[in-house]
């Protein structure tokens, strides 16, 4: 890519040069671990591990950065996440059937993107207060439906949650001398489906390129012939589409329904978008830099409990210093870079 | 003239509509409901005291933390067009030291309280100066710079106090926390008046409430008319880290402990909602205290009412979300112009009717 760019004597864009320090500090992070800490980091199982249990949080994350791209803000896609848990849950636990458990998840979050999307779009009202909103209901929706937690015990779904994708080759050979395959989740599967197809739609499609022009500039986008309502309704729709998808896989990696399911998502997947270089001003953004930040904000709390700091409070202490650290970053190569534009 | 009466139908009281009218409504319905729910009855307390009690008295007590900080946001709010959402952290921090040092003494004395208070005070404003500065000074969005403290100011308050959750026990932190000997009225109304009095003679004697709106609505406009913008959004968030400690005082003082994961929980989504209620724009600009004020007793009296109809406290929540909805949309743009034009046809239609006129295409 930096190949090409050299060739045709073009820039990077804000978009893509906030993504390369992601992915940079990313591997630098991840190699340094493994060097100085080894164990766990030297196995390819770890990434897997890493996957395995952020699977749903790398699917809010893609939704929050199209919205975040848009302009706009969504903190109701982690209590949507945990209502579409429980209610699926109690729907299979009631003898209810996959293929339409899958569709009630599905339907859940396209009913939230749909009744947010129309508020903010067409009523004018403050995404933030909107989507709070959704964010109380969604949550107290799952205490209303139950406020023990609840097991899934159906059958096909414990298959459908056990099955695992083995890979021999990244392995590795345990103490016994048996060969221990790295084993993947379907859920991660989604994840990167979602990530790629977010990242054609993204970056070759029209409603895409709309996304960026909507969230760079409204006025000037609406004076390009885009209609800025309907692609900010479909930018909202997209969202809870996909926090559905993420409930459904937060429930195949837990296999329960609990009312604190995914507390606090919204802002880890805010995070995760701000670290892979997402502008919450809107109109810089990347689904590709949104994956890495995830792993990048995984990778540091492992970090830290494999460093022996086992004290609750330092994962999030030093997941703070991070966000510190990237967002000052971010602000420093920004305002450096349109000092030189004007130049 | 036509157009001034669509826009009086429309408009009505200005910002002030939407917190006037659902606390209209919310009086009508518990009124409907329960007759008796507004009335106000003097009690002997545990001290002997004799104290006012009742929903209302409850409601104006229970929403004084929210009014608190909601001042504190709208100053934010008006001059950095973003919120602050780490003021329930903070206050957790606030509350710490304030425990921290009054645990540290010896005995705890009208002057160890103050020299606490101010302790937690001078914190609270430095990670406010900590917020002021990554918003002003490198421009970051304030929900952004404000996430760092929202993710980590929790477990700094839980490092500050070793993971405990200490208790005080103190006649003048009872005294702060419910009532003071002798006066009916709860402490924590008194301070939310005292609070409001100091903004009004802030803004009565300098020219903040006029430069916040000037920095709000245009930065660089403001800064070419010689305002120093950057300070005044600094200064937005030391006054809110102001309003931080105190609520923070008010919470530890009220339980007589801190528990630094439930001190305030969530505080901060409400205190954005009363700011909205209240009628000032979320992106900034033209403000009145007043109205976040009216809404964060809104918010309260809602919660009350939610309550006196046995919902149960983790249920709430969707209740708040329906009512908010209606709100909004209630106040948003689209709609009042909707309903005026809708209205300004009704008015034509009856002029029409009794002048038999023709028909309009």
């Amino acid at each position: 890519m930096k190949m090409n760019n050299a060739k045709n004597r073009e820039p990077l864009t804000d978009t893509q040069l906030l993504m390369s320090i992601t992915i940079v500090i990313f591997v630098v992070m991840y190699l340094i671990a493994m060097i100085f800490l080894g164990g766990g980091f030297l196995h390819a199982q770890q990434i897997f591990d890493m996957l395995n249990d952020n699977a749903s949080l790398i699917i809010v994350s893609c939704g929050l950065t199209i919205v975040m791209i848009g302009g706009g803000i969504d903190i109701s896609v982690g209590a949507v996440t945990s209502l579409v848990v429980m209610s699926c849950v109690l729907y299979l636990n009631n003898g209810g059937n996959i293929l339409v458990s899958i569709f009630l998840a599905v339907g859940i979050g396209l009913a939230f993107g749909l009744v947010q999307g129309f508020l903010i779009s067409y009523l004018e009202i403050q995404p933030f207060i909107v989507t709070l909103a959704g964010m109380f209901f969604a949550r107290g929706m799952t205490t209303i439906l139950s406020v023990n937690p609840q097991k899934a015990d159906h059958e096909g779904f414990a298959k459908l949650r056990d099955a695992k994708i083995e890979i021999n080759a990244l392995g590795y050979t345990a103490k016994n001398g048996n060969l221990v395959p790295a084993r993947m989740e379907l859920g991660v599967v989604v994840a990167l489906a979602c990530v790629v197809l977010i990242f054609i739609l993204l970056k070759y499609l029209r409603l895409g390129r709309n996304f960026y022009a909507m969230g760079g500039n409204q006025q000037s986008a609406l004076m390009l012939g885009i209609n800025v309502k309907r692609t900010r309704f479909l930018s909202y729709i997209l969202s809870g589409l996909l926090s559905g998808i993420s409930g459904y896989v937060f429930m195949l990696h837990t296999g329960a329904g609990n009312a604190t399911n995914a507390a606090g998502m919204e802002m880890n997947a805010i995070a995760s978008s701000i670290i892979g270089g997402t502008l919450l001003t809107g109109g810089v953004g990347n689904v590709a830099g949104t994956f890495f930040g995830t792993l990048t904000l995984t990778t540091i709390k492992k970090i830290v409990v494999s460093s022996g700091l086992n004290d609750p409070w330092w994962q999030s202490i030093t997941t703070g210093g991070m966000l510190c650290f990237f967002i000052l970053l971010q602000s420093v190569v920004l305002s450096k870079r349109s000092k030189k534009k004007k130049q | 003239m036509k157009k001034n009466n669509t826009k009086f139908l429309a408009g009505g009281l200005g910002q002030l509509t939407i917190p006037l009218v659902a606390i209209a409504l919310l009086v009508i319905f518990n009124l409907i409901r329960d007759p008796g729910f507004f009335s106000i009855g003097i009690m002997h307390n545990n001290a002997g005291n004799i104290v006012l009690a009742g929903n209302l008295i409850s409601i104006i007590n229970g929403a004084s933390e929210l009014a608190i900080l909601a001042m504190g946001m709208t100053m934010v709010t008006a001059a950095c067009g973003g919120q602050d959402i780490s003021v329930g952290a903070a206050a957790a921090i606030a509350g710490s030291v304030f425990v921290k040092v009054l645990k540290s003494a010896d005995s705890i004395g009208g002057g160890t309280v103050i020299g606490a208070f101010l302790l937690a005070c001078i914190v609270a404003m430095l990670f406010g100066t900590f917020n002021g500065i990554l918003v002003a000074v490198f421009k970051i969005q304030p929900m952004i710079a404000t996430l760092i403290l929202y993710t980590c100011g929790r477990s700094i308050a839980y490092w500050i106090n070793g993971g405990a959750t200490p208790t005080v026990e103190s006649p003048i932190i009872n005294a702060i926390g419910s009532f003071i000997p002798g006066i009916p009225i709860p402490t924590p109304v008194l301070i939310v008046v005292v609070m409001g009095i100091l903004f009004k003679l802030l803004f009565h004697f300098t020219s903040l409430e006029l430069f916040t709106q000037s920095v709000g609505i245009n930065g660089s406009a403001a800064r070419l008319n010689g305002i120093n913008s950057t300070f005044i959004k600094l200064l937005s968030f030391i006054i809110l880290g102001v309003c931080v400690a105190v609520s923070g005082s008010i919470g530890v003082s009220r339980l007589g402990l801190i528990n630094h994961e439930t001190l305030l929980l969530d505080i901060e989504m409400d205190t954005i909602l009363a700011v909205a209620i209240g009628g000032n724009n979320l992106g900034g600009g033209k403000f009145k205290i007043g109205g976040s004020i009216i809404g964060a007793y809104v918010i309260q009296m809602l919660t009350i009412t939610l309550y006196a109809m046995k919902v149960s406290s983790t249920d709430v929540k969707a209740y708040k979300a329906i009512v908010i909805i209606l709100l909004v949309v209630i106040g948003s743009p689209v709609v009042k112009e909707k309903f005026g034009k809708f209205m300004s046809k009704m008015l034509e239609n009856r002029k029409k009717v009794s002048v038999k006129g023709a028909e309009e295409s």
